[in-house]
């Protein structure tokens, strides 16, 4: 059922139920005014809702009703019991509907003319004149219009006595069978207050805190007689919190609700063309971080709006489309959200903000000359900093984005701008998913503990004086060299103030490894313990001051802890960026023009590590090995309220879970499926390129990958080998991607099937071009790009592949390019009709060798024609 | 000695100076008293996690059934000095615009119920750092009792320095 049609309905099955007793009590005090308000504004709301949702029957029937009310409340006309009765009338009338749209999603068939006349001679009784239905006006208008005050009682009542029965019964007869439906309906929903799910949730995370407590005193204890209640304790209070967590996960796009309109406001002052595009609306978060994101994600909106996008003139002069589009989309990655604010527009020369920033003095000739694009360009988040030559009203460059920095590294975020200019500039924030339950590392620093966030935590380097990785320092100042760069240190013992002097430092340390924005530097600490779960609380407001703490917390000793907050520490450290760092030139394009991909590294069957394009993967999942069953012959797990089918990556060993059975979950639209891994490694940034390609199926192909010799999982083929039938409905979009000799041209709507395709023709050899839709590609085309082979999708909104087809042939551009179809069912009519629009090949979804197979055949004789 | 459970009130407190119920307690050997509805547990002596970097009034925070209250240097704020004896303090856990503060004190007395006879206000003279937080004087039989106004002692920052 459509989600507004169901909200409706929720709403008014609540609200009618409200104004049965609020109508007997009408009947009691005719006279209360707040009693007549309330009735009233049930009814209009009622009125209006349907009104927009394109209710007629339901519309005219509670218009009536509310001509009726609104005389009642305007004291013209006395709620006698029988005016009351025709009122209740109307709302049988009205419930009858309710429950018959519940049922059929339709409005029943008929009309309530007779009712209606009833209401509406009750509602005119001085006018003397009855109209039938009057269609939708302002009801609130109507209401006052109504007749002199002079009009009472008298003559309505007897008018109206009998007659009303008889239309909610016909309505009724319809009903009927409707009626459990509107009541399930009814009970789906209820509303909440939020204030009592947020002392749910602080219960919950107690709740946690006293069984992780309990947990560590059962370690303790061997063969103690508690141990199986307490595991099963351990397991309920797991899936509450869980359960709690859910209730309070929105939609991002509930934060999004009110940027169409600004857009549209913002177009229209700023003389620009404008379109939204919002993808991945249904994203879910924490509510607590929504309200965080809210001002922020509007901020940069703004931004792109404002600054971004040029006016028409300047981009038809830059041969753009008139019309500037600002994107925003949504997406998990492990357990984050990462949201991208971009916009096709003039971009931000790096040049001009290095200018600036030596102006405005944050900066220095010297330092920046040390810093490469991607740190530069991360100054607009400065305080101080401004690049608009002119502050509109809109939105002063500068004056926010240092705030939209502070907010989002707040709630522990990330944000980062990448613009590159004439091409646009984009935003790219990463947010956890919720606040209240973050995980953490325990580290201790003379007798003090305190915890990390693990999204802080890039790495853990332990360095001895003996060993590879030893502390050094210039003139005092600890650094250590990781992987031939230099990495500042900070001593957490000393910027505490827990000891004066650093020299006991020399020996064994541990460093951890953190990075804020586009900083990278490590925290010395002496000894590092485990990572556990914790409940981050605020601390007391005598130390909101302290920016070093994001928090605090109760271990499962019971002992409390501080949270380090790195931002906080960087602050204070106070130091300057000075060094570049590994992971920002990874992240700009290296030289061969490869973008850094974040990848998993994993452990299933062998001991060599396996590796995935993270993209690829939904969630990452620690499952109890007890809740693993057979069904249907094969492994699946319960999760998110479905069966999960659970894939094992080594055919040959059958899957058997282990206690902790990590398992990385796959998901496209509502279908999930998971496959069991050993161990999760690590994720880590990095470029790679396939050294070697694989024979074996189910492996592209191997790559160095954080130093190690690492085969790269296909995981089209496991999938489909599971007989997964599931990513048919697969739309399509074009991947970004490398290349050498041939450029393939990729038109697919699907993210899915992009981010599988790319690393399987990039093994290839093959530079790919992506295209999310026809339309993109041919806008391509007419910019003259030129490719060896277009591979286009045949499903696809808008143009579908054979418009796309029949389009590229009559180019003047493309006219030549042999073109292949991708598609999930193959059957000889279809080919026939690609065929003749011009595809040379169809090759199904999900099958890497055929693919591969068809691309080459299809160029081998062509090598010359594009 | 009182320790980890609620007083019940025998009355109602009124405003400062009509008398009511108050918790004692000692530091440095002077006896204080905060109104007992103005309580919300006694405790024992108990960890404590320092806070580095905090402003020296407090001592750190404790968990009291899961709930993490800050704790308060007591004698810091009345401008005494610290402690000689290794002895750990106890502590008067008050609510306090929805957090939780815990009171390090060296010993917890007994309830005392007071009547507003024996009530006066601070003496001119008074230390300014105890007037600040003081909102009166109970004469008893052998000593007096410092009347802590809960809000001021917590106070801190800006007014903690003019004091």
């Amino acid at each position: 059922m459509d989600d507004l049609l169901k909200e409706f309905l929720s709403e008014t099955i609540e609200n009618l139920g409200l104004l049965d007793s609020e109508l007997v009590r009408l009947e009691q005090n005719p006279q209360d005014p707040t009693l007549l308000q309330n009735i009233f504004r049930i009814v209009h709301t009622i009125k209006g809702t349907c009104g927009f949702l394109g209710l007629p029957r339901l519309q005219k029937l509670a218009h009536a009703g509310e001509n009726v009310l609104g005389r009642f409340r305007d004291g013209t006309l006395l709620a006698t019991p029988d005016a009351v009765g025709l009122v209740l009338a109307a709302v049988d009338g009205i419930k009858n509907i309710v429950n018959v749209l519940a049922a059929t999603q339709a409005e029943p068939a008929g009309d309530d003319a007779a009712l209606i006349a009833e209401l509406d001679r009750l509602a005119e009784s001085e006018g003397g004149t009855i109209e039938a239905a009057p269609p939708a006006v302002d009801a609130l208008a109507e209401a006052s219009n109504a007749p002199d005050p002079s009009d009472r009682l008298d003559h309505p009542d007897h008018a109206v006595a009998e007659k009303p029965v008889e239309p909610a019964k016909a309505a009724d007869s319809v009903a009927a069978p409707a009626q459990t439906q509107a009541a399930d309906i009814g009970a789906q929903a209820i509303r909440v207050n939020v204030d009592l799910l947020e002392d749910l949730m602080t219960i919950a995370s107690e709740l946690v805190l006293t069984r992780n407590q309990l947990m560590q005193i059962l370690r303790t204890q061997k063969d103690s007689v508690f141990g199986a209640a307490l595991q099963r304790l351990s397991q309920v209070t797991t899936e509450l919190q869980e359960g709690v967590m859910k209730t309070r996960m929105q939609p991002i796009g509930n934060a999004w609700a009110k940027l169409p309109r600004l857009v549209r406001d913002l177009a229209r002052d700023l003389g620009k063309k404008l379109d939204l595009r919002m993808i991945g609306a249904e994203t879910e978060l924490d509510r607590q971080v929504l309200e965080m994101v809210r001002d922020p994600l509007t901020h940069m909106v703004r931004n792109c709006a404002d600054h971004g996008i040029e006016t028409p003139a300047e981009r038809l002069a830059a041969g753009k489309p008139e019309t500037g589009t600002i994107t925003l989309n949504a997406h998990h990655v492990g357990g984050h959200i990462v949201v991208e604010i971009g916009d096709d527009g003039r971009g931000v020369a790096t040049d001009r903000i290095r200018k600036k920033a030596i102006a405005n003095g944050l900066a220095t000739e010297a330092e920046l000359a040390t810093m490469n694009e991607q740190q530069i360009q991360q100054f607009v988040f400065r305080p101080g900093f401004s690049t608009a030559e002119a502050i509109t009203n809109i939105s002063g460059r500068g004056v926010g984005l240092d705030v939209v920095r502070t907010n989002i590294e707040k709630i522990g975020g990330t944000v980062e701008l990448r613009t590159a200019p004439g091409k646009g500039t984009k935003f790219v924030i990463k947010i956890p998913l919720t606040l209240a339950i973050v995980s953490a590392l325990i580290v201790e620093c003379l007798n003090d503990r305190f915890a990390i966030p693990q999204i802080n935590v890039v790495e853990l380097v332990h360095t001895a004086a003996n060993s590879d990785h030893r502390v050094e320092r210039l003139k005092g100042v600890p650094v250590l060299r990781l992987r031939d760069k230099i990495l500042p240190l900070v001593s957490l013992r000393k910027m505490l103030g827990l000891a004066s002097d650093s020299s006991s430092e020399s020996g064994e340390t541990f460093v951890i490894v953190t990075q804020v924005g586009a900083q990278s530097f490590g925290i010395m600490v002496d000894r590092v313990f485990d990572t556990e779960e914790i409940v981050v609380k605020p601390v007391s407001p005598l130390l909101r001051d302290l920016s070093v703490y994001s928090g605090n917390t109760i271990l499962g000793d019971g002992s409390v802890v501080m949270i380090l907050d790195p931002n906080g520490i960087t602050a204070l450290a106070n130091f300057t960026i000075e060094e570049s760092d590994d992971k920002n030139a990874a992240q700009s394009e290296d030289k061969a023009g490869k973008r850094a991909e974040n990848v998993i590294l994993f452990r299933a069957g062998g001991t060599e590590p396996k590796a995935l394009p993270l993209e690829l993967v939904a969630r990452l999942e620690m499952l109890d090995g007890a809740a693993f069953e057979i069904a249907n012959g094969r492994a699946v797990v319960q999760y998110r309220g479905a069966l999960m089918p659970i894939l094992s990556l080594d055919p040959m060993s059958p899957f058997t879970p282990a206690n902790r059975q990590p398992i990385l979950v796959f998901a496209e639209g509502e279908r999930s499926i998971g496959v069991a891994v050993e161990e999760i490694i690590d994720i880590v940034e990095t470029v790679y390129s396939v050294d070697l390609l694989s024979e074996r199926p189910g492996i592209l192909g191997s790559a160095i990958i954080a130093g190690k010799a690492t085969d790269l999982i296909d995981i089209s083929y496991h999938l489909s080998a599971a007989g997964a039938h599931w990513f048919k409905k697969e739309t399509q979009i074009p991947f970004g991607a490398e290349g050498h000799a041939r450029r393939i041209l990729l038109v697919d709507d699907s993210p899915f099937l992009r981010n599988m395709l790319q690393p399987l023709l990039t093994t290839a050899g093959y530079e790919v071009v992506g295209a999310e839709s026809a339309e993109t590609a041919l806008k391509l085309c007419e910019e003259g790009e030129r490719f060896d082979l277009i591979i286009s999708d045949i499903e696809m909104p808008r143009i579908d592949g054979f418009g796309f087809a029949a389009k590229v042939r009559e180019s003047e551009n493309w006219r030549e390019t042999p073109l292949v179809a991708l598609t999930s069912h193959v059957s000889p009519k279809d080919e026939e009709r690609g065929r003749k629009s011009g595809f040379q090949r169809h090759v199904p979804k999900l099958d890497a060798n055929l693919l591969l197979k068809a691309i080459s055949e299809t160029l081998a004789p062509q090598k010359d024609a594009a | 000695m009182t320790q980890g459970t609620q007083k019940k009130p025998q009355e109602n407190n009124g405003p400062v100076g009509t008398g009511g119920d108050f918790v004692t307690f000692t530091i440095a050997g002077q006896l204080f008293g905060v109104p007992v509805l103005e309580v919300q547990d006694v405790l024992r002596p108990q960890a404590v996690t320092r806070i580095p970097m905090a402003p020296p009034e407090i001592l750190g925070s404790l968990n009291l059934r899961g709930r993490i209250v800050t704790v308060v240097d007591t004698r810091h704020r009345l401008g005494l000095p610290k402690a000689e004896s290794k002895e750990q303090p106890m502590s008067i856990v008050v609510p306090y615009r929805d957090d939780l503060f815990a009171l390090a004190v060296d010993r917890v007395g007994e309830v005392l119920s007071l009547t507003a006879e024996n009530f006066e206000a601070n003496p001119p003279t008074l230390d300014l750092a105890w007037r600040e937080v003081a909102s009166g004087i109970y004469r008893l039989k052998d000593e007096l009792l410092v009347v802590i106004d809960v809000a001021r002692l917590l106070r801190l920052g800006a007014a903690a320095h003019a004091a």
